[in-house]
């Protein structure tokens, strides 16, 4: 991959949040040069990511102008499996964006320095990974022209969606998420906005970035606001994120399908979201610090750091599998009881229960190791399985329990077309040819809360940030 | 742009550039101490304490945040009572009407909706953004208040303010320069 900017090359790998002796500037420079630089200067990886994600951007265009054109029987779902492949990936790339969610705001509440280098990109990839996963239910509905009927709104037919389905509940959460997610990063960009309309050459990207901007001048009145409103937002996105993927597991906990009905599904599913998220975070995070040179800003610490909480998350989930066939053997109910034997022995989708178990259990053990979680191809490989792994947890939850339910006369089997997988491998394309605009565009690391940290590190001792936040805990220090 | 003229009409005010965010920090605490009220400090980020040095009162957008976040939660939760069993009452399943749990989730959304909107848009509208012009652009190299730069602005609308006495005052804070800005 080709270098963009004058960033040394023979950076020292560093376990702390930021390597020592980064200045304001420095930041700056490293970050902002790879955006502002003309188009002629375009890195090849680039050129070649992106022409790569538009081709598959044309092949999802073409698979909804087929989709739209002759409707959802392109696709393998039948009776009973009616969710099939949309939803498996609906659900996969809604998890992936609460990563995102998670470190810009769980974190900032948790006061982790470790956030800082990583949550603009995140962020971003919430987004792309939102707006992916949006469209897959309108795309679902057969008549997509009227996905708007889902939405409250005075009309001809007199009528209101049913506010007591799961899946208006899905309506709005996942508008509310979207939504609130674009305004949390738009306001989190605002200050960096305003150093690339002050460090832009041309008279083009001044004009661009300073509207964006909305002339932002760092006013000590403007930043206590900012400020305040920053923490706001994380306050109000952190228990938003959880209710998402909550509202999504409740589309399935509240039906009677068995392997569905089960409450463990929201806490369970959250945990599988942040676990395919830090997956997606690592994914982006590995090649990035190395195309851009970001190795000082993106840490050992902040790898390290994503696998441990990849690890936590994994366990979670795996506790999550072993809970759901306690529960098929606690209930008594003996469509539970043959759900479960089929899920994990069944001749026909048995192996992706244990393709999972590979994935999503034994992939990411060597986490426990130090070595492993600092050794980025290793990390890199084992996200990949994570992402695998969640998505055929989602195979398994929906395509399982559908294809044989209750009655053995109406069980079905299911076999996804050529373009359910041409919608799937499309969705890669509209997901990377937006994150490629935006890294060529906008910085991926927020500067401005950079220099922050980069002030506190260099004044205040190389792990003063940690310092002050245990005696934040302790009490010592007000906020 | 700047001006020579002693608290000329067209002056906005003096301002001092710094190095560190501990001497912009200082220089506030001084000019707060010697009797200024109307500055601003002007700052790549947040800087830890100047509300205090410019005796900045405290704002209260976590108030507005809340009312709103409550009227998002009785406005959710009003639409999906009248329209499920006042204004189209639906039978789903024999529950009744009134099924409160089922609300919870939209209540939960539209309140954070409006939460969260209210805390961006307010904070923008507060701060008086989108605003293209502002004189303090005018300083001489100031783009780097956003980069590496730290400055603290005494305003001519100051009651204190008298052109002579605010640039001596901020040169004995130890600036890397004192300018005048153009209004």
């Amino acid at each position: 991959m080709a270098v963009v900017t004058g960033a040394p090359r023979n950076v020292l790998e560093t376990n702390r949040v930021i390597a020592p002796g980064q200045t304001a500037g420095m930041i700056d420079d490293d970050v902002n040069t790879p955006v502002l630089v003309g188009p002629q200067r375009t890195p090849t990886w680039w050129w070649i990511g992106f022409g790569i994600s538009l081709g598959l951007l044309g092949l999802y265009l073409v698979s909804i102008v087929h989709l739209v054109t002759t409707g959802v029987g392109i696709f393998g779902n039948n009776q009973p499996v009616s969710w099939a492949m949309p939803i498996i990936n609906f659900v996969w790339w809604i998890g992936i964006g609460h990563a995102g969610t998670l470190i810009s705001a769980a974190l900032l509440l948790f006061r982790q320095p470790w956030r800082t280098s990583i949550n603009r990109f995140a962020e971003a990839m919430t987004i792309f990974a939102v707006a992916c996963a949006g469209l897959y239910p309108i795309l679902h509905l057969g008549r997509p022209w009227v996905f708007y009927w889902l939405m409250p709104y005075p009309n001809t037919h007199g009528m209101f969606p049913n506010f007591r389905s799961a899946l208006t509940w899905d309506v709005f959460a996942i508008s509310t998420y979207a939504s609130v997610s674009i305004l949390f990063w738009f306001i989190g960009l605002i200050p960096d906005l305003a150093t690339l309309r002050d460090a832009a050459k041309s008279r083009f990207q001044k004009l661009i970035y300073g509207a964006l901007a909305l002339g932002w001048n760092g006013s000590a009145k403007a930043w206590q606001r900012y400020t305040r409103a920053y923490l706001l937002l994380a306050a109000l996105s952190f228990p938003l994120v959880l209710s998402v993927h909550s509202t999504i597991a409740m589309d399935f906990a509240i039906s009677q399908v068995p392997g569905w009905n089960n409450t463990v599904m929201p806490p369970y599913f959250v945990a599988g979201a942040v676990f395919a998220g830090f997956a997606m975070v690592l994914l982006i995070a590995i090649p990035l610090r190395r195309a851009f040179g970001f190795e000082h800003l993106i840490t050992m610490r902040h790898l390290d750091n994503g696998a441990k909480l990849m690890l936590a998350t994994g366990m979670i989930v795996v506790y999550g599998y072993v809970v759901e066939i306690f529960y098929a053997w606690y209930s008594g109910v003996e469509f539970e009881v043959f759900m479960a034997y089929n899920r994990v022995l069944g001749a026909d989708h048995g192996w992706a229960f244990w393709a999972l178990i590979l994935c999503n259990l034994v992939a990411i053990q060597p986490l426990w190791f130090r070595r492993v979680r600092q050794t980025p191809w290793a990390l890199f490989v084992i996200s990949i399985f994570v992402s695998i792994g969640m998505w055929l947890e989602r195979f398994v939850i929906i395509v399982v329990s559908l294809t044989k339910d209750f009655l053995p006369s109406s069980w079905g089997g299911y076999t996804p077309t050529f373009w359910d997988w041409a919608l799937y491998a499309g969705s890669f394309g509209l997901f990377g040819t937006l994150f490629l605009i935006f890294l060529r565009l906008l910085p991926a690391i927020a500067t401005t809360e950079m220099k922050e940290l980069a002030h506190h590190d260099a004044h205040h001792g190389p792990d003063a940030y940690e310092a002050i936040r245990e005696a934040y805990y302790r009490g010592e220090v007000r906020a | 742009m700047t001006t020579a003229a002693a608290a000329a009409p067209g002056l906005y005010g003096v301002i001092a550039e710094y190095d560190t965010p501990e001497q912009v920090l200082a220089a506030a605490e001084g000019a707060r101490k010697a009797g200024y009220t109307r500055m601003d400090a002007y700052t790549p980020h947040p800087v830890e304490g100047m509300d205090d040095a410019l005796g900045l009162a405290p704002t209260n957008l976590g108030f507005v945040v809340l009312a709103m976040g409550l009227f998002g939660a009785a406005a959710g939760y009003f639409m999906q009572w009248y329209s499920a069993s006042v204004f189209y009452p639906l039978n789903i399943g024999g529950r009744p009407l009134h099924d409160w749990p089922t609300y919870v989730v939209i209540t939960f959304e539209v309140s954070v909706l409006l939460a969260a909107f209210t805390a961006g848009l307010f904070m923008l509208a507060r701060s008086g953004l989108p605003r293209p012009y502002h004189p303090v652009f005018n300083t001489p190299g100031f783009e780097r208040a956003t980069r590496d730069g730290y400055y603290l602005c005494i305003e001519a609308v100051d009651p204190r303010f008298e052109e002579g006495g605010v640039t001596a005052f901020l040169e004995g804070t130890g600036p890397v320069s004192v300018q005048q800005v153009a209004s």
